[in-house]
C-alpha cells in the first residue's frame, strides 16, 4: 500500500463528522434548546445594542408621565409602550439595559466559580489525603446550608452592592464546580492514557491540565450552562432583597423590589421585569438540558 | 445496620464543627469589632469600649472565644438579639412552626400534584400531556418565585379579591398558640371562621413555596418511572395478565419511590431559601422574614444564630433521609459499610 492510496481512503468512505459538526446534529434536534439559543442570542444582542434600542437613556426621568401604563391600555402612548415607574423612567428601556447587568452577573459569576472550582477540584483529585478531606468538607458545609441564605449572610457581612452580590453567588454555586472536576479528574487518573503520560514524564501541571481537563470538559460546559440561569436567578432575588445591585441601577430584580409597593394599583411595573427574569433563565435552562444531551449521549433519555 | 448508622452520624460531626466556625467567624469579618456595630453612629467612648470588650470576653484570643462560643452553643445558648435582648434560640423557637407549616403544605402541596402528573406523563411518554408537564416543569424550576408571589397576589387578591394579602390570619382572631400551627390552633380555639382564615392565608405562600419543589418532583418522577417501566419484571407483571393501572400504580411506582424520596430530602434546603423570599412578600412571620429584618437592623446574634438553626435542621434533615435510604434499600447499607 503507497502513501497515495492512504491518503485518498478517508474521502472515499463516508467521512466521519467532525466533532462540532456530530455535536450540531444532536443539538438542532432538540426544539426546546434551539428556542433557547435563539433567546440567549436576542438577550445578548438586547445588551450589547443597548443604546441604540432603547428609547430613552435608564436613568432619565420624565415628570409628565409617572406610572403611565402601557401604550394598548387607556391613558397610555406609543412614546412609553411598555409604560413608565414611578419616577417616570420608560420601563421597555430599563428592561433592554438590565439585560447587560443580568448577563454580566451570570456570565462572571460562573466565570470566577468555575475557575477557583476547576482548581480547587484539580487539586482535591491529584493530591488526595488531608488536603482532599479538607476542600470536599467545606465543600459540603456550603452545600449544606441553603444557598440563598448562605448568599444572604455573605451580602450581609460585606455590605449590599453588586459586586458582593455577585461574589456571594459564587461562592454558593462553587460546589457544584469542585465535585464534578474532582469526580472526573478520579475517574479519569485511572486510565491508561494518563499512566502512559506519566510514564513518559509528564509532570503534575502537565497531567492536570494538559491531558485530564480537556477530558472533563463537557460536564463543566453543561453545569456552566444551567449555573448561569442559577445565578441570574439568585442575583435577581438578593436584589429584590435590597441586597444585590443598588437602585436606581435597572437591574431586573432591584426593578421588582422597587415596584413592589405599586403591586395595587400599576400591574406593569410588576410583570415585566420578572418577565424578563423568567425568559432569560427559562432559555439558560433549555440550552443546558441541550448541551447536556448532545455532548453527553450517555445521559441522554 | 448499627455500623452504617454510626459511620453516617460520624460525617455529620465534622460538617457540624464546620458551620459553627463559620457562624463564629462571619461575625468577625465585619469591619470594626461588635461593640462599635453595637454602639452603631452614637459612637462610644474608649473606656466604655474597653469595659464592654471585657464583659463580652472580647478581648480574650480568638480561640478561646471559639472555645466559649462552641460551650455556649452545646448549652442551647446562641447569645441574645441586639434589638429585642430576647434569646435568639426562644425567638427563633416562637417563629420556627410558622416557617414549619409552610414548608408543610408546600411540600404536601408539590407532592399531591407532582408525582401523579410524573406517573402520567411517563405512562403517556411523548403524548401532548407529557411535553405539557415538562414545559410546566422547566418553567416553574425557571420561575423567579418573588416575582410569581406578586403575580398571584396582583390576580387572586387584588383582580379577584379572593385571598388576603398578608399575614397568617385576619387580626379579628385571637388565637392561644398551643402548637404554633395556626390551622391546628384555630380548631382548637373553637373560634368560629379563625380556621377558615388561617387556611385562605395559607394558600397563595404555598403555592409561592411550592412552585420550584413542585418542577424538580414532577420531573424526577417522570424520569424514575420512565426507568423503572422499562425493566423485564414490568413486562412480566403485564404478560401474566394484571391490569395497566395495578402494574404501573404497585409494580412500578413502588420502585420508582427511591430516587423521588431522595431528591424530597433534597428540597428542604430549597424549602428554607424559598421560605425566605416567600415569608417576605407575605410578611409571613416565620424564620426567613426574621433574618431579613436581622439583617437591615444589623442584629448580629440573630444572623449567627439563625444561620447556624438553619444548617443544623437541613443536616438533621439530610441525615435522617441518609438512614431512611438505608433502611429502604439494603444494597445501600451495605455497600457503605465496606
Amino acid at each position: 500500500m503507497t502513501a497515495e492510496t492512504l491518503a485518498t481512503l478517508p474521502t472515499a468512505a463516508a467521512a466521519p463528522p467532525g466533532p462540532f459538526r456530530e455535536f450540531w446534529g444532536y443539538f438542532r434536534a432538540n426544539h426546546g434548546a434551539v428556542g433557547g439559543l435563539v433567546v440567549v442570542v436576542v438577550v445578548l444582542l438586547m445588551a450589547a445594542l443597548a443604546p441604540v434600542l432603547a428609547p430613552y437613556p435608564p436613568d432619565l426621568t420624565n415628570n409628565a408621565a409617572f406610572l403611565q401604563p402601557p401604550a394598548w391600555q387607556t391613558g397610555g402612548s406609543w412614546a412609553y409602550p411598555l409604560g413608565t415607574d414611578a419616577i417616570g423612567r420608560d420601563i421597555l428601556s430599563r428592561l433592554i439595559y438590565g439585560a447587560r447587568l443580568s448577563l454580566l452577573i451570570g456570565i462572571a459569576v460562573v466565570a470566577l466559580s468555575i475557575v477557583v472550582g476547576i482548581a480547587l477540584g484539580l487539586v482535591a483529585g491529584f493530591a488526595r489525603g488531608f488536603t482532599e478531606i479538607a476542600i470536599m468538607r467545606l465543600m459540603d458545609i456550603v452545600l449544606t446550608l441553603p444557598s440563598l441564605l448562605l448568599a444572604i449572610v455573605i451580602v450581609a457581612i460585606l455590605g449590599p452592592g453588586l459586586m458582593n452580590a455577585m461574589l456571594a453567588v459564587a461562592v454558593v454555586i462553587l460546589p457544584h464546580y469542585v465535585r464534578l472536576t474532582r469526580a472526573a479528574v478520579i475517574t479519569e487518573t485511572s486510565k491508561d492514557y494518563v499512566t502512559a503520560a506519566r510514564a513518559n514524564g509528564a509532570g503534575t501541571l502537565r497531567l492536570m491540565f494538559g491531558e485530564v481537563l480537556p477530558n472533563c470538559a463537557a460536564p463543566l460546559i453543561v453545569q456552566a450552562s444551567l449555573g448561569v440561569s442559577t445565578a441570574i436567578l439568585d442575583a435577581a432575588a438578593l436584589g429584590f432583597l435590597g441586597l444585590g445591585a443598588q437602585p436606581p441601577a435597572p437591574e431586573w430584580g432591584t426593578m421588582l423590589a422597587d415596584a413592589r409597593e405599586f403591586v395595587l394599583r400599576a400591574w406593569w411595573v410588576v410583570t415585566f421585569p420578572g418577565l424578563m427574569i423568567l425568559v432569560t433563565v427559562l432559555a439558560f435552562n433549555l440550552l443546558g438540558d441541550g448541551l447536556r444531551d448532545a455532548l453527553d449521549p450517555k445521559l441522554k433519555r | 445496620m448499627l455500623r452504617f448508622l454510626l459511620r453516617r452520624i460520624s460525617l455529620v460531626i465534622p460538617t457540624f464543627i464546620g458551620m459553627t466556625l463559620l457562624a463564629f467567624f462571619l461575625i468577625r469579618i465585619v469591619p470594626g469589632d461588635p461593640i462599635e456595630t453595637m454602639a452603631g453612629e452614637r459612637g462610644i467612648d474608649a473606656a466604655r469600649h474597653a469595659a464592654l470588650l471585657k464583659e463580652y470576653g472580647l478581648d480574650r484570643p480568638v480561640l478561646v472565644q471559639y472555645g466559649i462560643y462552641i460551650a455556649r452553643v452545646l448549652h442551647g445558648d446562641l447569645g441574645k438579639s441586639m434589638i429585642t435582648q430576647e434569646p435568639v434560640l426562644r425567638e427563633f423557637g416562637t417563629l420556627f412552626p410558622a416557617t414549619i407549616e409552610l414548608a408543610a403544605c408546600a411540600i404536601l402541596f408539590a407532592l399531591a400534584l407532582g408525582i401523579p402528573a410524573g406517573m402520567i406523563a411517563a405512562v403517556r411518554r411523548n403524548s401532548v400531556f407529557d411535553h405539557g408537564v415538562m414545559g410546566v416543569s422547566l418553567t416553574g424550576y425557571s420561575m423567579p418565585i418573588f416575582w410569581w408571589g406578586l403575580l398571584l397576589i396582583l390576580l387572586f387578591s387584588v383582580q379577584l379579591g379572593w385571598t388576603p394579602v398578608s399575614g397568617r390570619i385576619a387580626v379579628l382572631y385571637d388565637v392561644p398558640p398551643v402548637t404554633g400551627f395556626l390551622t391546628i390552633d384555630s380548631l382548637l380555639s373553637g373560634e368560629k371562621g379563625a380556621f377558615k382564615s388561617a387556611v385562605m392565608h395559607l394558600i397563595l405562600p404555598t403555592i409561592v413555596l411550592g412552585t420550584n419543589p413542585l418542577a424538580i418532583i414532577a420531573r424526577m418522577t417522570r424520569s424514575a418511572m420512565l426507568e423503572v417501566l422499562g425493566e423485564d419484571y414490568i413486562r412480566t407483571a403485564r404478560a401474566k395478565g394484571l391490569s395497566k393501572v395495578r402494574v404501573v400504580a404497585l409494580h412500578a411506582f413502588r420502585n420508582a419511590l427511591i430516587p423521588v424520596i431522595t431528591v424530597i430530602g433534597l428540597q428542604v434546603g430549597v424549602l428554607f431559601t424559598g421560605a425566605i423570599l416567600t415569608e417576605t412578600i407575605f410578611s409571613w412571620p416565620g424564620v426567613g422574614k426574621w433574618l431579613i429584618e436581622a439583617i437591615n437592623r444589623r442584629d448580629y446574634p440573630v444572623l449567627q444564630g439563625g444561620l447556624l438553626m438553619l444548617g443544623i435542621v437541613v443536616m438533621l434533615v439530610n441525615l435522617l433521609v441518609d438512614v431512611m435510604y438505608g433502611v429502604i434499600n439494603p444494597r445501600i447499607r451495605h455497600a457503605s459499610s465496606r
